[in-house]
């Protein structure tokens, strides 16, 4: 036994024991993994190969036959799966017209196809992939937290409950209300169009998961407003606009009743 | 006097005392003398028409201010110290704040009632400038600050002014994010006056923005300082209005020496209190129904944070949009700089109040009118007055578009650029046309009128003359119609005069003068009215033939 707890402190016992572990470790790979990988690889292969079909008939007039881009469509390559679960996901794409800004609309592909399209461009070159429900469910969040870094880093654009805001020149962003915490996510990573994006080395997912759950907390859709009508969550100028029309509207009518039913009228 | 009454009222009711209001009023009247005071004053007559009671929206909307005001300041609390919230409000828990944003969550939120009164000051403090600013218009249109109200029209500008400044300064306490931007709007305004700007930003705030005495500061003026000023006008103000007697509408058996309406008591009065009990319903159930400043969807002021679609209330949205439509143009010398972004809407703003608060005094200098007037003008009789005042209203609506430009943008598909540089062109075109135009409709109702007192009213009847054509009968308006529309004053246009006076003396007319001339002939030359019908002229068409 000496003998062994003198070599123990050998300097090459460490490497000894790392040579002893990876021959273990592949030994059992190479036992289990291969038949698994194989059909991974399989159905991988085979939702590349279909979304490759779709993005032909769909997106190619665009994106270029390969994801490289044309002039009226940037290039796919590296932008990841959340870019297309998120782009065709909310219907921005596929795009109809050119304009300021891409709108979302009904969405075209069944969730199902959006994964196939999500698989082939990922596979044309690494970009961020689809979270999991895990990553952006907002479960267990801290919303107080969620709502200070939404101020400081999305309210400027989206206003500070996400009801939306104006960009130049027609562009907008738009209102949060409603919006999937998938999809949520996904822009935070991808940052669509004039959106900046928010990788996971500046915000990591924690703070995505806060922000999350912070809007679901005020989305009005959701729950109720505490103070009565919202008027849209715009803030002073819709407030105006209802007090002129409905205080002192309804305020001047009254007078004009008041005035019109008058004993002076009726003196003889 | 009073005793000699009771007594004979007490010989009618021989026994028991009598009731215990008169009773009271023959003590007060022993000390006070009330009951002269009383003679005097409650048969004052006040006109009714529902035009002369929008003065009486701003007033009972005042008093609902202050007395929700009154309850918000037992619980609000004016400072900066920074505690860390634990209300009840979920998305803010645990969330740094000032004790001003704090005790406002705890007002919203868990004092009795306290959203309501809340919301019902601030929806009335929106309702009580709008009203002002609908008051005013009435009395610009009906002409009634001429001579002798002046004063009067300069006493509730001020009220409109310093109300604009108490509902800023008041929606600026809870110290949120909306509002906290607002404040900094405001010290970057005031930092862009040349010289002394950043001593007048540091006077104010007590150092650095945002420092830790605006909103004890802004408190005291929001609820001490601007509503004793406001509440000692609006006594002098309703004093003048007593004491000038009230306008009214021309009409027959109305003259500048009388007004015909209702007596102030009891008939008025009622009315009046009934008046204000409307009122109070009509805000409080707009505040019961809809939200006002959410401030706990703002979150706490951090000078690091900012909401897009911020806005000022919208008495204030004038100033917000002439600083949004401003190109950011500065110029830089010596190391200074002249942020004329900024510093030309500042001024813009004073220029654009100022032009109507001083219209009073331009228009009775050129029309050289000393008189006084107690019979409201028809708003049509007086085009170039009616004019301009079109055109002020437009004007400040162009700029409460500026000031929500993002507001239109997103919810037109505009462009914000678009609507921005709309607005730009808009600030010095618009007036203009509504000017141009409004002159013309004026002009247009002038001439109707014109033709109604000779030729009588459309009765819609049409006839049939034996030789085919067809005529619509007109009826001949009754005296007091027919005295309605031609009772106005016409001024005429003052006229330089002969350059050599009789004497052969040259007499040479100033520069000031000759604009005056000018001015005049604008106002009331042959452009700007239709000379009224005289009673010859009726007498003429009515007298027989040619009249169908
Ligand atoms: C009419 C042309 C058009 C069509 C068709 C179209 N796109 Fe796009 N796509 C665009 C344009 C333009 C943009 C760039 C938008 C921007 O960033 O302003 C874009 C952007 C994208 C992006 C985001 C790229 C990034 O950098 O994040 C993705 C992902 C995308 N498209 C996927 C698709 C897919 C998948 C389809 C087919 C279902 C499709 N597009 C069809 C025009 C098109
Ligand atoms: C510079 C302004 C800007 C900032 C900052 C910004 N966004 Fe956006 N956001 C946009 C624009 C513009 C779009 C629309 C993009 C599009 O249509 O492709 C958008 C779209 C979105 C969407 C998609 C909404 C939909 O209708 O599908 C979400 C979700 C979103 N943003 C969340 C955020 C969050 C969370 C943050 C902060 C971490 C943030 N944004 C910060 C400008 C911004
Ligand atoms: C605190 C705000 C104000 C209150 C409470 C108030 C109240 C009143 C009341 C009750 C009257 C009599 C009724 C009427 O004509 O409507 C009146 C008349 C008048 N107000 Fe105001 N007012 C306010 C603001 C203003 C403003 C902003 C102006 C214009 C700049 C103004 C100018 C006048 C004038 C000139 C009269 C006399 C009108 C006449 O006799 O026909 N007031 N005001």
């Amino acid at each position: 036994m000496k003998k062994l707890s003198v070599r123990r402190r050998h300097p090459l016992a460490a490497l000894v024991v790392l040579l002893f572990a990876l021959a273990a470790t592949g030994g059992l790979y190479a036992a289990f993994a291969p038949a698994e990988k194989a059909q991974a690889d399989s159905s991988q292969s085979l939702a590349i190969e279909e979304g490759k079909k779709l993005y032909s008939v769909g997106c190619a007039t665009c994106h270029g036959t390969s994801g490289e881009g044309t002039k009226t469509g940037p290039s796919l390559v590296g932008v990841g799966s959340a870019a297309v679960d998120f782009q065709v996901g909310t219907g921005r794409m596929p795009a109809q017209q050119p304009g300021a800004q891409i709108p979302a609309k009904k969405v075209a592909y069944s969730q199902a196809q959006i994964d196939q399209l999500a698989a082939y461009i990922a596979s044309l070159g690494p970009g961020p992939s689809v979270p999991t429900k895990a990553q952006y469910s907002p479960g267990g969040a801290d919303i107080a937290n969620g709502g200070q870094l939404f101020r400081t880093n999305c309210s400027q654009c989206h206003n500070a409950s996400g009801k939306g805001g104006a960009l130049s020149d027609g562009k907008f962003a738009p209102t949060l209300q409603g919006v999937t915490p998938k999809h949520i996510y996904e822009a935070m990573l991808t940052g669509p169009q004039n959106m900046p994006n928010f990788p996971d080395t500046t915000m990591p997912e924690k703070d995505k998961k806060d922000i999350i759950a912070y809007l679901g907390e005020v989305d009005s859709g959701k729950t109720p407003s505490e103070g009565g009508l919202e008027l849209g969550g715009l803030g002073p100028v819709s407030e105006g606009l209802f007090g002129w029309i409905f205080g002192l509207g309804t305020l001047i009518a009254v007078a004009v009743w008041v005035a019109a039913h008058t004993t002076k009228a009726r003196k003889s | 006097m009073s005793t000699t009454n009771h007594a004979t009222d007490d010989a009618s009711a021989p026994r028991g005392k009598a009731p215990a209001g008169e009773r009271l009023a023959d003590w007060a009247d022993g000390r006070l003398g009330v009951y002269s005071l009383a003679k005097a004053n409650m048969r004052k007559i006040f006109p009714d028409h529902w035009s002369f009671m929008l003065g009486e929206i701003c007033l009972y909307s005042f008093m609902i201010i202050i007395m929700t005001g009154v309850y918000l300041t037992l619980f609000f609390h004016p400072s900066m110290n920074e505690v860390t919230y634990s209300g009840p409000y979920v998305p803010l828990q645990g969330i740094r704040m000032s004790e001003a944003f704090n005790s406002t969550m705890n007002i919203s939120f868990e004092v009795r009632g306290g959203l309501l009164i809340r919301q019902i000051h601030h929806w009335s403090a929106v309702v009580f400038i709008a009203g002002m600013f609908v008051h005013m218009m009435r009395v610009f249109f009906t002409g009634a600050f001429r001579k002798p109200r002046e004063v009067n029209w300069m006493f509730g500008f001020l009220l409109f002014v310093l109300g604009m400044f108490t509902g800023f300064t008041g929606y600026s306490l809870p110290d949120d994010l909306l509002s906290g931007t607002g404040v900094r709007f405001m010290e970057g305004a005031i930092l862009s006056v040349p010289i002394v700007g950043t001593y007048l930003s540091f006077f104010l705030f007590g150092g650095q923005f945002p420092g830790h005495d605006f909103v004890a500061r802004f408190y005291t003026i929001h609820i001490l300082l601007l509503p004793g000023i406001m509440a000692g006008l609006l006594v002098a103000h309703l004093i003048l209005v007593f004491y000038h007697k009230h306008t009214q509408f021309p009409g027959p058996g109305r003259t500048e020496k009388n007004v015909v309406g209702m007596p102030l008591m009891p008939v008025y009065m009622a009315k009046a209190g009934g008046f204000f009990f409307l009122v109070f319903g009509v805000i409080a159930a707009v505040a019961a129904v809809a939200s006002i400043n959410p401030i706990w969807e703002f979150g706490p002021y951090r000078p690091d944070q900012v909401s897009t679609g911020a806005q000022p209330d919208w008495y204030m949205g004038m100033a917000e949009g002439l600083i949004r439509a401003m190109p950011g143009w500065e110029i830089n010398f010596w190391g200074h700089t002249l942020q004329l972004g900024v510093f030309i809407p500042l001024v813009l703003f004073g220029v654009v109040l100022a032009v109507m608060a001083l219209w009073p005094f331009i228009e009775s200098w050129v029309t050289g009118d000393k008189s006084e007037h107690h019979l409201a003008d028809r708003p049509r009789n007086a085009p170039t007055r009616t004019a301009f005042g079109a055109a002020w209203v437009a004007w400040y609506m162009v700029l409460l578009l500026g000031g929500g430009n993002d507001i239109a943008a997103t919810h037109f598909h505009l462009s914000i650029n678009a609507v921005t540089w709309f607005v730009r062109i808009s600030f010095f075109v618009i007036p203009v046309l509504t000017f141009v135009a409004t002159k013309r409709i004026c002009m247009g109702l002038q001439r109707r009128d014109k033709d109604k007192v000779l030729h009588g009213r459309e009765t819609g009847v049409i006839k049939r003359l034996p030789h085919g054509e067809f005529v619509e009968v007109h009826a001949p308006l009754d005296q007091g119609q027919m005295y309605t529309l031609t009772q106005h004053v016409q001024h005429q246009p003052f006229e330089l005069g002969e350059e050599v006076d009789e004497n052969g003396v040259r007499r040479k007319a100033g520069p000031v003068t000759k604009l005056r001339s000018k001015l005049s002939q604008g106002m009331y030359g042959e452009g700007s009215q239709i000379p009224k019908p005289t009673a010859e002229e009726h007498a003429e068409i009515t007298s027989g033939h040619g009249h169908h």
